[in-house]
């Protein structure tokens, strides 16, 4: 199970890398691997301005449909267009060409109440 | 929960392993996506040994199939197999299932895992003097060879001629050493192929006879994720999703299984011959997605307008037409083929099209 240890996580299995006042987020490997062939990425919050945990997306694997949870408020500056032809990048490389979204965090101290990499890997072999 | 004969063999193989109607299944070993077209494209091997057999035997074998079942057993001849279902006697469906006449006075009934019981407690209660019957589920595997490959590689495997069994038909032979395995020209893939059934202390030796004969073919194992993916891509109803106790054969596009002949009576004829003739309030129809958007069961089917008109009771995306596909109950006025309805997709209304069977 891949866990890069700079990322931050969250219950729901969402990794987020933050860039000064912008953060990118995903899933998880784990969380790929438990959804299986990911066919169709479905996001149309860009722009919005949401709060934290709220549903910036859908995602629909061949067999379940999972909502896909803001790890931090914010608002939703850039969707992953690379996800638009091939959703499949989320299985091939969650942690990398399969990020999702790009967001302007709007309270930075939300950051502080995320797992880290150690937390989250307790959470999955709890 | 219940183990079949093969399930070490699964884990070997790097299966995802769910629970599914009581036992430790493997949902997908590489992707299902993978599997999937491996069973279109090429040949593979899925353990269904889950599924029930029920055997039918005595004097009054036929009468009693014919009391219970939908389709007319009366046109069976030893050797051959028809679908069929279990009417409820309220004009439901106990479970469907497949009908295989083994010899004189000896049938066999194939059902679905999830209704085993069900299905046995239903019998009994009414079963005929002059019959008797046996559950032989727990000792029965079950493996189904899918694919185009599928003959090419078992013909190694066996002296019987298996271009000769054609379409639901089956022969009883001996198949990879093994003597009395029935080799049935089966499946829920519409991929061609076969069903074998065979006692459980054969699993290991005949599990390994199919994957050595297969090897140049790259024969894989596929678990019941692709099972689904690949029965909804050819519209056949799965028990529990597209028909249950409250939907009829005449609802569920399945009067081509029921039978309205004078020589045969069967539990719920009069009702399902009055739905055939006055017709029915909803139909189960396939439609398939116009715009991005995976239907799911549960969803609703509404109008352009909003309008609920009807429920959707399988869907997927598929793999072959890279769209998603569904099946669902739609009210009368909506079902004709072409119509446009909409797929309530969360918050969204997703354009679908009625379409004829199978999608692909």
């Amino acid at each position: 199970m891949n866990i890069p240890a700079e990322l931050k996580y969250t219950n729901d299995h969402e990794w987020i890398r933050v860039e000064g006042d912008e953060a990118i987020i995903g899933i998880t490997d784990y969380a790929q691997g438990e959804l299986g062939d990911i066919v169709f990425i479905d996001i149309d919050t860009e722009g919005e301005t949401l709060d934290k945990e709220e549903t910036f997306g859908t995602v629909e694997a061949v067999k379940t449909v999972s909502d896909l949870m803001m790890p931090v408020s914010g608002e939703v500056v850039e969707f992953n267009p690379a996800l638009e032809d091939a959703p499949e990048l989320v299985n091939k490389d969650p942690y990398g060409d399969g990020w999702m979204i790009k967001v302007k965090i709007s309270d930075p101290a939300e950051l502080d109440a995320l797992l880290t990499a150690d937390a989250y890997t307790d959470l999955l072999s709890a | 929960m219940k183990k079949t004969a093969f399930n070490e063999l699964h884990k070997a193989a790097g299966a995802k392993m769910v629970p599914f109607a009581g036992y430790e299944m493997p949902i997908e070993y590489f992707g299902i996506k993978d599997e999937h077209m491996t069973v279109r494209n090429n040949v593979g091997v899925f353990d269904v040994s889950h599924m029930g057999e029920i055997w039918v035997k005595g004097p009054k074998a036929l009468d009693f199939v014919q009391k219970v079942t939908s389709n007319d057993a009366a046109k069976l001849t030893p050797g051959k197999a028809q679908y069929s279902c279990f009417p409820n006697g309220k004009g439901g469906i106990v479970d469907d299932l497949i009908t295989y006449h083994y010899s004189e006075d000896k049938y066999m009934l194939v059902v679905n895992a999830s209704n085993i019981e069900k299905d046995w407690n239903w019998l009994v209660e009414n079963k005929i003097e002059g019959v008797e019957l046996e559950n032989a589920s727990d000792s029965i595997s079950q493996l189904a060879i899918q694919g185009p490959k599928a003959t090419e590689i078992l013909q190694r495997l066996t002296d019987v001629n298996l271009s000769e069994i054609e379409f639901y038909t089956f022969t009883v032979g001996k198949f990879a050493g093994i003597e009395d395995v029935i080799i049935s020209a089966t499946g829920y893939t519409g991929a061609g192929g076969f069903e074998l059934y065979f006692y459980n202390e054969h699993a290991d030796a005949i599990w390994n006879a199919i994957f050595e004969a297969g090897k140049p073919e790259e024969i894989k194992p596929i678990g019941l994720g692709a099972r689904d993916t690949l029965r909804l891509e050819m519209g056949y109803c799965l028990y529990g999703n597209d028909i249950d106790d409250t939907t009829s054969p005449i609802e569920a596009g399945l009067g081509w299984i029921t039978k309205f002949t004078d020589e045969k009576e069967f539990i719920d004829k009069n009702v399902f011959l009055k739905q055939k003739e006055e017709g029915v309030s909803r139909r189960l129809r396939a439609f398939k997605m116009q715009e991005r958007g995976i239907p799911r069961q549960g969803y609703d089917i509404v109008t352009a307008e909003g309008e609920v008109i009807g429920k959707v009771t399988s869907g997927s995306q598929s793999p072959v037409l890279n769209q998603g596909i569904g099946m669902g109950y739609i009210n009368k006025g909506y079902t004709k083929f072409g119509t446009e309805v909409y797929i309530q997709v969360r918050k969204k209304r997703i354009k679908a099209e009625v379409v004829k069977l199978p999608f692909i």
